[in-house]
């Protein structure tokens, strides 16, 4: 059954010096205050797992918690790249990280794997293209009963992942509606689990199209707005005007390191981070 | 650089370029969007020729009908306006794979004259001079989908003789060698630029100027590319865009 607990303890029962995470969200419900939380504990060493990075991990990344990093596109959707992402990358800032990189066909077949229990997915994909040169975690299989040449990833195993979602019920089912992703699969997939709710309800609302029961759930933290500056369907919208200010914020490593001290490490946890938000946006109307 | 178009109005080279891609989908047709201009393109031909349409995003919406151009690839209004929201793998396997999808639409950092794309590295892929986002869903977008169509500034820095990386496959090596690796897919049928439009050639598969918008010249076109390009007898002149075609675009830009 899954455990209540603050996100600050969840964090600290779960995710340790080099673990491999998963913190999934497509787009929609990405788990930015466990991120943040994650940055606060000072956690090194991760094998960070993701399919879209997004300025989630760029905060990780700048942040030297990162040694891995394994993807299939890292850049800031609509705006640009992740300037931390490229800075670890071209310039070895604060210290080089290794990529495992894949298509979103294959990292969405390797979780399907892991949560299936299967030792690896297949796909018709990479033919051609210049990722199995790069990735050892590619590789062709011939079809037993077409002798078609196929492609096989191996299963994504993380030893913990973590989600955003709109509800849990007091029992600890989670519950969640819109752009699904592949949160199911990640959590599947995973020896351990977190979940941040934006509330916790009597009973699940109809509209939830993914459940996941309580008992393939580790912990649950309530932290609402959790997924900010990503969006929880329903509840509030994508703030596609910080996304655009990332960019600047994260193009300089002292603005940077600046930024997450006043707005992560200097803030007790994601509520006085979202008041921080809220008054300098107040603040620059 | 500019054209004018028969109400007066002058179109910026990106709205013709919007323009030009719009019109290459006909009606009915299922269609995987990237975000940027593709998405603005082909929510500008359901306002035009093709009300019918489908648009579907890696986001896992199928048949968004977004009233703006979204900024991101899931954006909220894309599930709420959809025919159904699938997860992400489901969207890739039964969706794409499975060979439902007749357009893929990509754009890209560097295109090569078969049409295959970079969207990994500039330099080095161990010590880049730029990292660029990656692959994403465009390696079995290109190899699935029915056909590609391909959406990018054209300039000799992206338009180039060899690839600093091969991240999804258009007509490989030229010749049959595309179908030689078992895709399903026709791949590229189409690079439409801010100069003019490019198609392959049927034998060679290379990318050969086939048209130029308003304004725009042979020279121009060369100059902007990294290989000896390679000019159609008969190289076409775009249509200038319609008033009608300008006001819609900016009608949807207007709302985002």
């Amino acid at each position: 059954m899954a455990t209540f607990q603050t996100l600050a303890q969840a964090i600290a029962d779960n995710v340790h010096d080099g673990d491999s995470i998963a913190m999934e969200g497509f787009t929609h419900l990405i788990p930015y205050a466990a991120g943040h939380e994650i940055i606060r504990q000072g956690c090194r060493d991760l094998t960070v797992i993701r399919m879209t990075p997004d300025v989630i991990y760029d905060q990780l990344i700048g942040m030297g918690c990162v040694r891995t990093m394994v993807f299939s596109w890292g850049g800031n959707p609509g705006v640009g790249s992740l300037p931390r992402f490229r800075d670890a990358v071209e310039e070895g800032w604060p210290h080089a990280i290794e990529l495992e990189e894949h298509s979103h066909a294959g990292m969405a077949a390797r979780y399907v794997a892991g949560a299936s229990g299967l030792p690896f997915g297949v796909l018709r994909g990479y033919v051609g293209t210049e990722l199995p040169d790069h990735t050892a975690t590619i590789a062709t299989i011939e079809c037993p009963f077409t002798g078609e040449q196929l492609t096989a990833v191996p299963a994504l195993r993380p030893d913990v992942s973590i989600i955003h979602a709109q509800q849990a019920d007091r029992d600890g089912n989670v519950g969640l509606w819109g752009i699904q992703g592949v949160q199911k699969e990640a959590v599947l997939s995973a020896s351990r689990s977190i979940v941040t709710v934006e509330e916790i309800v009597d009973t699940l609302d109809p509209r939830c199209t993914v459940r996941l029961p309580s008992w393939v759930v580790t912990s649950i933290a309530h932290v609402p707005r959790g997924a900010h500056p990503s969006y929880a369907h329903d509840y509030y919208v994508r703030d596609n005007e910080f996304y655009k200010a990332w960019d600047a914020i994260s193009r300089d490593r002292d603005t940077f390191t600046a930024w997450i001290k006043a707005h992560v490490l200097d803030t007790t946890d994601f509520a006085e981070h979202l008041r921080m938000i809220d008054n300098e946006l107040v603040a620059s109307r | 650089m500019t054209a004018t178009v028969d109400s007066g109005v002058e179109a910026t080279t990106d709205e013709i370029m919007t323009i030009v891609a719009a019109r290459e989908l006909r009606d009915g047709v299922v269609c995987f969007v990237g975000i940027g201009m593709p998405s603005t393109a082909a929510n500008l031909a359901k306002k035009l020729q093709a009300p019918n349409a489908v648009l579907v995003y890696e986001s896992g919406t199928i048949g968004a009908k977004p009233t703006k151009p979204p900024l991101s690839i899931g954006d909220g209004e894309l599930a709420e306006t959809a025919d159904a929201v699938v997860s992400v793998p489901e969207i890739f396997a039964y969706w794409l794979q499975a060979g439902r999808v007749d357009v893929g639409f990509l754009g890209a950092a560097q295109v090569d004259k078969y049409g295959n794309i970079n969207t990994t590295v500039v330099g080095d892929y161990d010590h880049p001079k730029v990292r660029l986002p990656g692959a994403g869903g465009a390696p079995e977008i290109a190899a699935s989908a029915k056909q590609t169509f391909i959406m990018l500034r054209q300039n000799a820095r992206a338009f180039v003789d060899q690839l600093d990386f091969r991240t999804s496959v258009g007509n490989y090596k030229g010749g049959n060698s595309r179908a030689s690796l078992g895709m399903t897919g026709a791949g590229p049928t189409v690079i439409i630029t801010d100069i003019g439009v490019m198609r392959p050639d049927p034998v060679t598969g290379e990318f050969v100027l086939t048209a130029l918008h308003p304004g725009r010249t042979v020279e121009e076109a060369i100059a902007a590319t990294g290989w000896a390009l390679k000019v159609s007898p008969e190289v076409m002149s775009t249509e200038p865009p319609t008033a009608t075609e300008l006001q819609l675009l900016r009608a949807l830009q207007a709302g985002a």
